[in-house]
């Protein structure tokens, strides 16, 4: 008796007490619940945002958003090895390689418009998705280089072709400490 | 407060956590006098010498300039005149290797010397006490004076500090092991530095005046001393030798027992510190109007028959200095710009001196090895702590060597990475010779640029959000426009007049007609649907692409078996595409006349139409240039008057030579037209061109049936 007595009281103190702490960590998961920064706003900030859409989505947070959704997380072209290695480190996977169908050459560039040759159409201002080309209808159109992203996306619907992707130049100020890739001349 | 003075007056100081004691070397230059080079044939004067920005041009090639004459004018404080060192010609503008560690090139101009070294008209100074304080940071920031220490920061800036100064403190430690240049200036022009002082205690009123320099220049100490004498403020603060008490960071601790914070002048501290060679520059600008044209450098190494300090000119070329030092002729050269601890080996000895070279350094090969031909002998880590009991920073530069191999810029910030000086005690003291602070520098300039990628994305990314945001506003507004539009047709057309009814009847009409065009379509020859099909595709480019290589395939059989073709009616009649995909359209018609059944009679036309049709194809190439696009034109309106005539042997004589005229035409026009023609212009061009040789094979042919 007494041994049935002892097993139903222990049963009851555990179960009350597993119910009182079920409700404290139950309130305290509601008052205290933190917004965690969705996983869509975290890969978009990994991402390199040159709107360029070579994902295949128009910019870099619907391609974030297609990611937090089960996209593909190798096909950002401009961010190229680093962009993929942070995204699956984020993502808690192996990263692999740059998407194929992807040039790899991901230096960054500018785009230019060589001024003789604009007939002045404005589809490359349609086709800048951050509003980087200045210009109106038939009067000759020219690139704000600060803020182009080099994304490519004016080059295909010019009619004359005359706007190239030029690399962005290397200088002391933006310089890499790469001391394998300085040109030592040793002179005679 | 008082007490630091108090500290000082009986000579005792503070200290910095770790520091090394490299092997003293400036016996080799200490005991000569400063000696004057001759000017040498050419100058070469970087644009900007400093930190910040480069000034204005103000010259052109070919100009002829006085001394003192200045080439650049400052727009912004952060950026620093430059003058021409001596009398000559601009000889070119041009970019040159800088005294950079990269080797990059920058704009430099470049100075003929016509040995007559004359100088611009100069306005000498009598009376220093006359002039106001901002008189003198206007005389020092058109002399163009920037720090002469090393860093080059400039000087007028860091004079025209709003803050309360407490300490002026004079940096004369000169703690690298080779470098004697502000000791030897010391020696040899002190009256000059103490009017410098005196002209920078006028600008600034700090309560003191301290003169940081270290034990091992006791000649220099004892000229100092004798001067300091007559000026209450001056301290002359002896400091024990130890590398490196020249660091800006760590002479305020030395001397006040102040750690800057990280991130923060030390002008907010109340302190502002001056090179000695800065006080004498200061000196000669204000009282004899001579811009900073030249500068003590040590000239010193193994390598060197005579390693002496000089007073070398701005521009002139690092291997005239060491010619004039007696540089053996060797192959090859390693030379180090600035001290063995913190200097760079430079690329050519064709760099110029600038305004922040303080040394030049020819060791032997026993002296310093040079990386270049030896390697760094870096061997892995083995976790000795050395380092970290010599960093002046105080951090922990294994842990920052493994994270900076890792690429790890989150631990690298985390671990303080940017509070390093680079002083390279760490590196020195490295049994594994792991040459830790060029990894730091790589990581430095990596996180640098990885901040200016972030700002610029996050500036793309607003702009892109802007822009969307603008769209979707003019999209409704315009849905908006066409609604109201659409209403007000609406209410007119059921406003019961007869004007409104005619309207109605004619819409009715209008609307029976498109829809009898419609059963029309649907019962058409299986040519047209082909050519609905290729409207079609226009719109899909892999279906125009699947054409284009049937098309293609197509020619290829048709040169062989020479089959005949008829043109479909609709081929004149063809609206005339005028975008790009022109080409894609055409060679998909050439299928459809392939299809038909042949007819004999029309086989001289079907030939010129056939012409006509791959000559499209070719020009619709070409139309991916402006130019071209007229030719092609031009082209079709002709083709199509011969097309419309009974034909002639003569008239198609001359119709094909005008086309082959015209194909000559467009092909140079798409040819010349542009370099950077894209690939797939190329491509086209190349697809469109095998039909057109096909033409010229065929044409015999069917003239000879």
């Amino acid at each position: 008796m007494s041994m049935l007595m002892t097993t139903l009281m222990a049963i009851l103190v555990l179960g009350s007490m597993a119910l009182i702490f079920g409700a404290i960590l139950g309130f305290a998961s509601v008052k205290f619940h933190v917004e965690g920064d969705p996983l869509a706003e975290q890969v978009d900030a990994i991402l390199p945002q040159t709107q360029c859409g070579q994902c295949g989505y128009p910019g870099c947070k619907p391609y974030a958003e297609a990611v937090a959704n089960g996209e593909a997380i190798n096909k950002c072209a401009p961010g190229g090895e680093d962009t993929i290695k942070k995204i699956a480190d984020l993502m808690g996977v192996e990263p692999p390689p740059l998407d194929e169908n992807h040039d790899t050459d991901n230096f960054p560039k500018v785009a230019f418009i060589i001024e003789e040759d604009c007939i002045g159409c404005t589809k490359c201002i349609q086709a800048c998705p951050v509003d980087a080309i200045l210009g109106t209808t038939k009067q000759m159109h020219t690139i704000i280089a600060d803020e182009c992203t080099g994304c490519d996306l004016c080059v295909e619907p010019c009619p004359v072709d005359c706007i190239v992707m030029i690399p962005i130049p290397k200088t002391p100020q933006n310089w890499q400490w790469d001391l394998n890739n300085i040109p030592v001349v040793q002179l005679d | 407060m008082g007490s630091i003075i108090e500290r000082i007056k009986r000579g005792h100081f503070w200290t910095f956590h770790g520091g090394i004691h490299p092997p003293e070397q400036k016996f080799l230059t200490t005991d000569k006098p400063i000696r004057a080079v001759s000017i040498p044939d050419q100058l070469i004067l970087p644009l900007q010498q400093h930190i910040g920005i480069s000034a204005d041009l103000q010259v052109n090639v070919g100009d002829k300039v006085l001394k003192g004459q200045p080439l650049t004018i400052s727009t912004h404080p952060m950026a620093v005149p430059i003058h021409a060192p001596t009398s000559g010609t601009i000889s070119a503008i041009k970019n040159a290797v800088i005294a950079h560690p990269s080797g990059l090139s920058e704009l430099c101009l470049f100075i003929t010397p016509d040995g007559k070294d004359k100088w611009r008209e100069r306005q000498i100074c009598t009376d220093v006490s006359k002039l106001t304080s901002n008189n003198l940071i206007d005389k020092i920031s058109s002399a163009g004076i920037s720090g002469m220490g090393g860093a080059g920061f400039p000087t007028q800036v860091k004079v025209s500090t709003r803050e309360k100064i407490k300490f002026l403190i004079i940096n004369a430690a000169e703690c690298e092991p080779y470098i004697t240049a502000d000791d030897l200036l010391i020696r040899e022009h002190s009256p000059s530095i103490i009017d410098g002082i005196n002209i920078l205690n006028t600008i600034l009123s700090p309560e003191h005046i301290l003169i940081g320099i270290e034990d091992n220049k006791p000649e220099a100490i004892k000229i100092l001393k004798k001067l300091a004498a007559n000026n209450k403020k001056i301290q002359v603060c002896v400091l024990p030798t130890k590398y490196p008490s020249g660091g800006e960071k760590q002479l305020i601790q030395l001397l006040t027992g102040q750690e800057v914070p990280a991130g923060v002048l030390p002008s907010s501290l109340g302190i502002v510190m001056q090179n000695i060679a800065t006080c004498f520059a200061i000196a000669d600008a204000v009282i004899n109007d001579i811009p900073l044209i030249k500068r003590v450098v040590t000239v010193s190494g193994q390598a060197l028959q005579k390693p002496q300090n000089v007073w070398s000119l701005l521009g002139t070329p690092v291997g005239y200095l060491l010619e004039q030092c007696g540089y053996p002729n060797k192959n090859k050269k390693h030379i180090i710009m600035g001290g063995p601890m913190m200097g760079y080996s430079l690329p050519t000895d064709q760099v110029p001196v600038v305004k922040t070279t303080n040394c030049i350094l020819a060791p032997s090969e026993k002296e310093i090895s040079s990386p270049y031909s030896t390697g760094t002998g870096e061997v892995e880590c083995i976790r000795c702590g050395q380092c970290s009991d010599v960093c002046p920073a105080q951090l922990l530069p294994q842990e920052l060597q493994w994270s900076a191999k890792a690429k790890d810029h989150q631990q690298l910030n985390k671990l303080n990475l940017f509070d390093c000086i680079e002083c390279g005690a760490c590196a020195y003291v490295c049994p594994s010779q792991i040459p830790l602070v060029n990894y730091y520098r790589i990581s430095k300039s990596e996180i640098r640029e990885q901040k200016q990628l972030d700002i610029k994305a996050e500036h793309a990314k607003v702009r892109f959000e802007a822009r969307k945001e603008r769209l979707a506003r003019d999209k409704i507004a315009r849905e908006e426009k066409q609604r109201i539009a659409a209403e007000a047709r609406k209410a007119r057309m059921n406003s019961g007049t007869t004007e409104a009814k005619s309207e109605l009847s004619a819409v009715a009409q209008a609307l029976a007609r498109v829809k009898a065009k419609k059963a029309q379509t649907n019962v058409q020859t299986p040519a047209n649907e082909e050519i609905s099909s290729s409207n079609v595709a226009q719109k899909s480019q892999v279906a125009a692409a699947i054409a284009r290589a049937k098309a293609k395939k197509l020619a290829a059989q048709k040169n062989i078996t020479s089959e005949k073709t008829i043109p479909a009616g609709e081929n004149i009649d063809t609206p005339k595409v005028v975008d790009d995909k022109k080409a894609k359209i055409a060679a998909a018609k050439d299928i459809t006349f392939d299809d038909n059944p042949i007819h004999e009679k029309n086989e001289q036309v079907s030939i010129t139409e056939q012409a006509v049709v791959d000559k499209k194809a070719k020009i619709a190439a070409a139309v991916a240039k402006a130019k071209a696009r007229k030719l092609a034109e031009k082209a079709d309106v002709k083709d199509v008057t011969v097309d419309d005539n009974p034909i002639h042997e003569k008239s198609e004589q001359v119709n094909n030579a005008e086309q082959v005229a015209i194909d000559k035409k467009a092909k140079i026009a798409a040819a010349v037209a542009k370099a950077k023609a894209r690939k797939l212009a190329a491509q086209q061009a190349k697809s469109a061109a095998n039909p057109s040789d096909e033409i010229t094979n065929e044409q015999p042919k069917s003239e000879s049936i």
